[in-house]
């Protein structure tokens, strides 16, 4: 919900999913070996790494298709996004 | 101790800005704005004005730095005229929208092409839908008097609005009238320090001007609802200032001798001075005229013009300005305040633009005009009295 004149607390733009922009949606394949070098160029932090493979926040991933173009292994790709 | 002066009206809203203890003050140079911010420069310069006075590059940047200035809580100010508030604009939406009580001083000049300096109300025109709450004076005294409530309607929590104090340029501003200046201690009492609502501050970090996808509409619902309540603060402010200093304008709207008046003048600004000598001239000649001076242009009060003209036979409603594609913008809205009501008709005029003189003999043809209008019981949507009549009909460049 909005607050009076905009103003909130910080982090509440956590609450914006963002994600809902996309038309192209990257996936992450086996292959990745997490190197991490994805979640270093994606402009929107929604990379992470867990056990070792990269990990997509579908929540603000706007699809900028970045990190496919930057994976040295070649294990994201972009899909059309269909929901 | 309050004392009398004759001085500039740009001197004496300069007075009222120092008096109200802003912290922070911005300033661009632009006519016919220029010696209320030169004036501040003055203060600032004699160690009377204790504001932080910042020097900008347009008057984007002049709306900005009381943007932020606001945003750390702190009381600010800045004025501008014509093609400034337009550079303005942007910033204004965001300022309303960020629910920020500074106080402006919208100095009424039309808008190029063509160029000129001169005074009408093109300009704040223009900021209608912005959010800012604006508040027309007929004279310095009371522009003096409007600043110094402007910033206690801005800053109240049910508020938090932008006020923009429109003058005309000129007429108003590089006139010389006696002005009655407050003294410091009282205006303290009636205007104490501001207290904020939400403020920056490093230590809680805050963000301003959140993100959203939807609710938007509802948002503008609430700045709607805030500029509602305005009505009776604007109302309430112009009562205590008249019991702690002595001095009435009106609140929303002022009646001049509206009681058993058959024809309602009804305009904004300096012009209202010359209509109160034209009706009590034609009041003399037994004609029954009243006048009605709208202070509030935003928030609209509708409620109140309604009381005051329902009984008339014709409203007169004189604009110095023109919505090009639909007419006067004034006139419009209190068209709109009256109907579904059985209101009065409402004859459209235009007048005093660009700087063009409005007499006590133009308030006259317009009131003849409405006469025959009552007559005939409906009145035409523009009636081009105060044009030249060469051009009524002229398409070709």
């Amino acid at each position: 919900m909005l607050t009076e004149g905009a103003v909130c607390e910080g982090g509440k733009s956590r609450l914006n999913k963002t994600g809902n922009w996309r038309t192209m949606r990257p996936e992450v394949a086996d292959t990745c070996n997490g190197c991490g070098l994805c979640e270093l160029f994606c402009p929107d932090s929604s990379i992470y790494l867990q056990e070792k493979r990269a990990v997509i926040d579908y929540d603000y991933c706007k699809g900028c298709g970045i990190c496919a173009r930057e994976c040295p292994k070649g294990a994201i790709e972009m899909k059309e996004e269909r929901k | 101790m309050s004392m009398i002066s004759v001085m500039e009206g740009s001197i004496a809203v300069a007075q009222a800005v120092k008096a109200c203890r802003p912290k922070v003050v911005s300033a661009f140079p632009i006519s016919p704005q220029t010696h209320i911010v030169e004036e501040l420069a003055k203060f600032k310069a004699k160690g009377e004005l204790e504001a932080k006075y910042v020097r900008v590059d347009s008057e984007f940047s002049a709306a900005s730095v009381i943007y932020g200035a606001s945003a750390t809580g702190v009381r600010s100010y800045t004025a501008s005229s014509s093609q400034g508030l337009l550079l303005m604009m942007e910033v204004l939406y965001a300022l309303a929208g960020t629910r920020l009580p500074v106080v402006i001083t919208g100095v009424n000049r039309t808008v190029s092409q063509p160029i000129t300096i001169q005074p009408d109300h093109q300009d704040t025109m223009a900021l209608r839908d912005t959010g800012v709450i604006q508040i027309h004076v007929e004279n310095s005294q009371e522009a003096y008097a409007s600043h110094i409530q402007a910033f206690k309607i801005a800053e109240d929590h049910d508020i938090l609005l932008p006020v923009m104090v429109c003058m005309d340029g000129w007429i108003l501003t590089h006139s010389y009238e006696p002005i009655k200046l407050e003294g410091q201690e009282l205006i303290d009492k009636f205007l104490p320090p501001f207290v904020p609502k939400y403020r920056l501050d490093p230590k809680k970090p805050m963000t301003y001007g959140s993100y959203a996808d939807d609710e938007v509409q509802e948002f503008r619902l609430m700045l709607h609802f805030a500029m509602e309540k305005a009505k009776a603060k604007i109302e309430d402010v112009a009562l205590e200032y008249k019991e702690t200093f002595g001095q009435y304008f009106g609140g929303l709207i002022e009646k001049y001798r509206c009681d058993d008046a058959e024809v309602i003048l009804l305009a904004m600004g300096s012009v209202i001075g010359t209509m109160k000598d034209a009706v009590d001239h034609l009041r003399k000649k037994h004609i029954k005229v009243g006048l009605v001076k709208v202070r509030a242009y935003r928030p609209f009060p509708t409620e109140a013009i309604y009381e005051a003209v329902k009984e008339a036979k014709i409203v007169a409603v004189v604009d110095k300005s023109l919505s090009v594609g639909q007419g006067g913008p004034l006139a419009t809205d209190v068209k709109a305040a009256l109907y579904n009501k059985n209101g009065p008709p409402v004859l459209s005029c235009i007048a005093g633009m660009g700087g063009r003189d409005v007499r006590v003999s133009t308030i006259e043809s317009i009131v003849d005009y409405a006469l025959g209008c009552m007559q005939g019981g409906k009145a035409p949507d523009i009636a081009y009295i105060d044009f030249k009549p060469h051009y009524l009909g002229m398409t070709k460049i």
